[in-house]
C-alpha cells in the first residue's frame, strides 16, 4: 500500500488518535486529505 | 466521498482506540456497517482500510511528524491488538491497494 498521490480519508477518534494527527501523517506521506474527522462517543 | 472518487484512489486510515472499534471501522468501510444501524448498512464501498499504527502507514509518515503527531498514543493504544483486527478485515475482504 502506498500512500504517495493517494486521496486519504482520515477517521479518528477522541480517546485513540486524532483525525487531525492522521491528516498531518497522511500528508507527510504525500497523500491528499479530503476528509478529516475526529469522532467521540462520550 | 466513496462514490466522488475512484475508490482505487483512496485510503482509509483509523484512529481507532481498540481493536473492537478498529474492526468495526474496518468493516464499515469494505463490506458495509456490520451493526446495521447507520446509513452504510447493506453498502460495501471495498475501500482500502489501514489503522494509522500498523507498519505500512507508520514506515510511509515523516518520523518527526509520526512522533509528534501519533507517538504518544502509540505508546498508550493496543497496537497489537489493533493492527491484528483491521489484518483479518482486511484478509476477509479481498486484495486491497
Amino acid at each position: 500500500m502506498q500512500l504517495q498521490g493517494k486521496k486519504v480519508i482520515a477517521l479518528g477518534e477522541r480517546d485513540g488518535v486524532q483525525g487531525s494527527a492522521i491528516a498531518e501523517c497522511a500528508r507527510s506521506a504525500g497523500a491528499e486529505v479530503v476528509l478529516e474527522t475526529t469522532y467521540c462517543f462520550v | 466521498m466513496a462514490e466522488r472518487y475512484n475508490p482505487s484512489e483512496l485510503v482509509v486510515l483509523l484512529g481507532t482506540p481498540n481493536a473492537e472499534s478498529s474492526r468495526l471501522y474496518a468493516l464499515t468501510v469494505t463490506e458495509g456497517d456490520p451493526s446495521w444501524a447507520g446509513a452504510l448498512a447493506g453498502v460495501s464501498l471495498g475501500l482500502p482500510v489501514y489503522h494509522v499504527l500498523e507498519e505500512p502507514v507508520k514506515s510511509q509518515v515523516a518520523p518527526e511528524v509520526y512522533e509528534e503527531q501519533v507517538a504518544l498514543m502509540e505508546m498508550v493504544l493496543e497496537a497489537g491488538e489493533i493492527t491484528h483486527a483491521v489484518q483479518d478485515v482486511r484478509a476477509s475482504t479481498g486484495p486491497r491497494a
